[in-house]
């Protein structure tokens, strides 16, 4: 009977401490690696500026938050942030429209080299992480509210009767809700409407698409408007789960373009893919084995150490290693990439 | 206007600057400012190599000048006995294993067929030989770091002038280069760009985390320094001498008790200014040398051969040159020169402290000094260093007083404006970005473009 509590208790173990935090993380890169992989697609350049879209457009949301909540209003257990997140996301579509106005067709029109475009997005990075610092600062920011947990690991082990809790937030599994209802939605876009057909046919063979008579505008402002409400709606989620620091959206830049290029780079299924394999390999490497260990084996074999491959410092690596890695073997992505 | 003439009238223009934030704010700003454009300068340098004369874009400035950084420690620290004693012939033995397991490892993909026995044997060699020298390393690290770690707890370094770490500083960059352009270079230009974003994270990484080695996020602090120190020189008789003829017009007009005190004061302000001169002539020295190496270089056929290549890598490649070859030999020199330019910087600094290492600063800030500055010009990066590098200093004073003069109508105790004045420092972001798309957009060459020069010309 130990037996069996002891390996049950081992598997809630793994699930609170990797399924539940990779699956909630990997949504949130998917999220965000979706729009740079849609933005590599069809305008075909790697966007520096799209953790500093994220930070905007999550900055944005809070500002809202904080708004509807002077306001007294609110959504019970839920956060205030789902109600504020249909402004975050307009003031996001305008800014990026705008840049994209301002900046980007400019190249397009001049059939720039991508090197210029990815250049031209640091000075956009530059522009909104300014932005964002100056309106909000450079420090953490809480906007959470309503409930906190789903599950909460003191009633799971009152329930169970387990020595190990199992906790889920609100804002994982929200996380992982609103990321599939989206995933199922862009998808739907892609496939069936005539806009999304349009986009694919661009990303594929632009000559051949213009020949038939695809508005190239058309698609680019589409394509601008569904990177930003990928980028807040993904921003705002990692806000919720984590915290939001303007200078943590910089540094998910690097692991959200390892899962675009590790899923395949411009393919949308691929980005998705590569956004959990990335958010798995980091949490699986970085967390500590030893009492899972202490569970499964017999008290003689107890492990020493922590069981530990890497300190969580290094989860960076990680998501880099996987990259280099897939870029060594199979340089088109684990899916093939560079088509819609 | 000839590019001479725009060269000249540039750096004039600098030179004016200077001298107004000398005589409005004070020499001993002015000089401070212009000792980290001498800095940017060479970092920009670097970058220009890369980009410039190859189209390398790496975006892992930042790593390569925390390499600099790191090696500016381990040149000027003491060595820490105690920490040796304790732990070096577990280093060796992990050493040994780690350079065996990358050897096998090697030996491995050359030796057997690709496939998927070949990966397999890839993997368990790979982790087997890092969990041996893991058996190792954890013990002789835990050796060194328990000794003293509120002061040390770390192996030191060589224990000599901390200006030996300058050269030290670009042979470890050049060596980690190699290693990354092995594996990267020959990657798409945007690829390369985010691998080397990527490299430059982990560098960080390892210099916060490997306390043995930098005394990670502890920082370095008391670093030895090339030149005197300023409460030396104060008490140094040439020194007071000097600083009595220098303001002997001014003491004369005071009466006793107020040249006294008049004195001590020109003779602290006077020993500021003079370590920053000492700086100056070094970094000046620095920079000269490497700028005239680069302009020999870019002009000489193996110039010419870069810039081909940059130019159309097929058509080079097609007249028999090897591309790959030569772009990670380019990509060598850039990192080493960035990596001298982080020496220097640490050194100006006295510490070493690797949480101060941020992607925009070290990175894109470095990006928009040869954009702006002209990229492919190495006058044009030498420009860029200095005019961002003020800009990006001074815009931030600017920004505060446009703001609280912009905002003088609202009460002192209006929310909206003491938000304003707190937040307008990071307004200097928003402009480099301006300053950045506006050159890229209206001038793509930059300040100074590149001069190409024609056949028979």
């Amino acid at each position: 009977m130990e037996a069996i509590t002891d390996f049950v208790s081992a598997i809630v173990l793994l699930l609170n401490f990797i399924v539940v935090p990779g699956l909630s993380y990997g949504s949130q890169l998917a999220l965000g690696a979706l729009g740079i992989t849609l933005v590599f697609g069809i305008l075909r350049f790697a966007n520096f500026a799209h953790g500093d879209t994220m930070a905007f457009g999550t900055m944005m949301t809070i500002l809202a938050t904080w708004w509807l909540q002077s306001k007294g209003i609110n959504l019970g257990p839920l956060p205030t942030a789902l109600l504020a997140l249909p402004l975050g996301i307009t003031a996001t579509i305008l800014l990026l429209v705008m840049t994209d106005r301002t900046v980007y067709r400019y190249y397009r029109h001049s059939k720039a080299v991508p090197v210029t475009f990815m250049i031209a997005s640091m000075g956009v990075m530059f522009m909104t992480n300014g932005i964002v610092r100056f309106v909000i600062g450079p420090n953490d920011q809480r906007f959470l509210d309503g409930k906190r947990f789903i599950v909460h690991a003191r009633d799971f082990k009152s329930m169970t009767g387990l020595s190990e809790g199992l906790s889920i937030k609100l804002s994982q599994g929200l996380t992982i809700v609103v990321a599939i209802i989206l995933v199922a939605l862009l998808f739907w876009f892609l496939q069936k409407t005539r806009t999304g057909k349009a986009m694919r046919a661009y990303s594929d063979n632009e000559d051949l698409a213009l020949l038939s008579g695809v508005d190239p505008d058309r698609v680019v402002l589409v394509t601008w408007i569904i990177t930003a409400i990928l980028a807040t709606i993904a921003g705002t989620l990692y806000g919720l789960d984590k915290s939001f620091k303007p200078f943590t959206y910089l540094q998910l830049l690097l692991p959200m373009f390892a899962a675009a290029i590790v899923g395949g780079i411009g393919n949308p299924i691929g980005a998705i893919v590569g956004g959990y394999v990335i958010a798995f390999s980091e949490v699986m490497v970085t967390y500590a084995y030893k009492k899972v260990f202490v569970y499964l084996l017999p008290q003689s074999l107890e492990p020493q150490g922590l069981l530990q491959l890497l300190s969580t410092d290094y989860k960076f690596a990680v998501s880099f290693v996987i990259l280099v890695l897939v870029l060594l073997v199979r340089p088109t992505g684990i899916l093939k990439g560079k088509v819609l | 206007m000839s590019n001479t003439h725009k060269t000249q009238l540039s750096f004039a223009v600098i030179a004016l600057l200077l001298i107004i934030i000398g005589l409005a704010q004070s020499w001993n700003v002015s000089l401070g400012i212009l000792n980290l454009c001498l800095i940017s300068a060479v970092m920009a340098l670097g970058v220009n190599m890369q980009w410039g004369y190859a189209g390398l874009l790496n975006v892992g400035v930042m790593g390569f000048a925390a390499l600099g950084g790191m090696s500016a420690v381990l040149v000027s620290q003491a060595p820490i006995a105690e920490a040796w004693q304790a732990s070096w012939g577990q280093m060796v033995i992990a050493a040994l294993c780690f350079a065996a397991t990358i050897a096998v490892s090697i030996a491995c993909y050359r030796k057997v067929a690709a496939g998927r026995n070949r990966n397999l044997a890839l993997a368990l060699i790979i982790i087997g030989g890092l969990a041996l020298t893991r058996f190792f390393f954890d013990p002789a690290v835990t050796a060194i770091e328990s000794i003293e770690p509120a002061k040390t707890g770390f192996l030191g370094g060589m224990g000599l002038p901390i200006i030996f770490s300058w050269l030290f500083g670009g042979i470890v960059a050049a060596g980690i280069a190699w290693c990354i352009g092995k594996v990267a270079l020959g990657l798409r230009a945007d690829y390369l760009a985010i691998a080397t974003l990527g490299i430059s994270e982990i560098i960080l990484a390892v210099l916060k985390n490997e306390d043995w080695l930098t005394r990670g996020v502890k920082n370095v602090t008391g670093l030895s320094r090339p030149v005197p120190y300023e409460i030396d020189l104060q008490t140094t008789a040439w020194f007071i001498d000097f600083m009595r003829w220098w303001h002997s017009g001014s003491l004369g007009a005071l009466n006793e008790v107020e040249q006294q005190l008049a004195f001590k004061q020109f003779v602290i302000n006077g020993s500021s200014i003079f370590v920053k001169l000492c700086y100056t002539g070094l970094f000046t020295g620095v920079l000269v040398i490497i700028l005239l190496l680069s302009v020999k270089a870019l002009n000489s056929p193996w110039g010419r051969m870069m810039r081909a290549i940059r130019d159309n890598e097929i058509a080079a490649a097609a007249m028999g040159k090897d591309v790959t070859r030569r772009h990670l030999e380019i990509f060598i020199i850039g990192s080493a020169v960035i990596g001298v330019a982080g020496a220097m910087l640490t050194t100006l600094d006295g510490q070493f402290t690797p949480t101060s290492y941020q992607p925009l600063r070290f990175t894109f800030l470095i990006w928009v000094m040869v954009i702006v500055g002209g990229s492919g010009n190495n006058m044009g990066s030498v420009l860029g260093g200095f005019l961002i590098w003020l800009v990006w200093i001074e815009a931030e004073p600017i920004a505060v007083w446009l703001m609280t003069f912009g905002t003088s109508w609202l009460d002192e105790s209006n929310v909206i404006r003491i938000h304003l004045i707190e937040n307008a420092q990071h307004m200097r972001l928003f402009f480099m970005g301006l300053v950045l798309l506006l050159v890229l957009r209206f001038s793509p060459g930059g300040i100074l473009p590149e001069v190409v020069r024609k056949q028979g010309s």
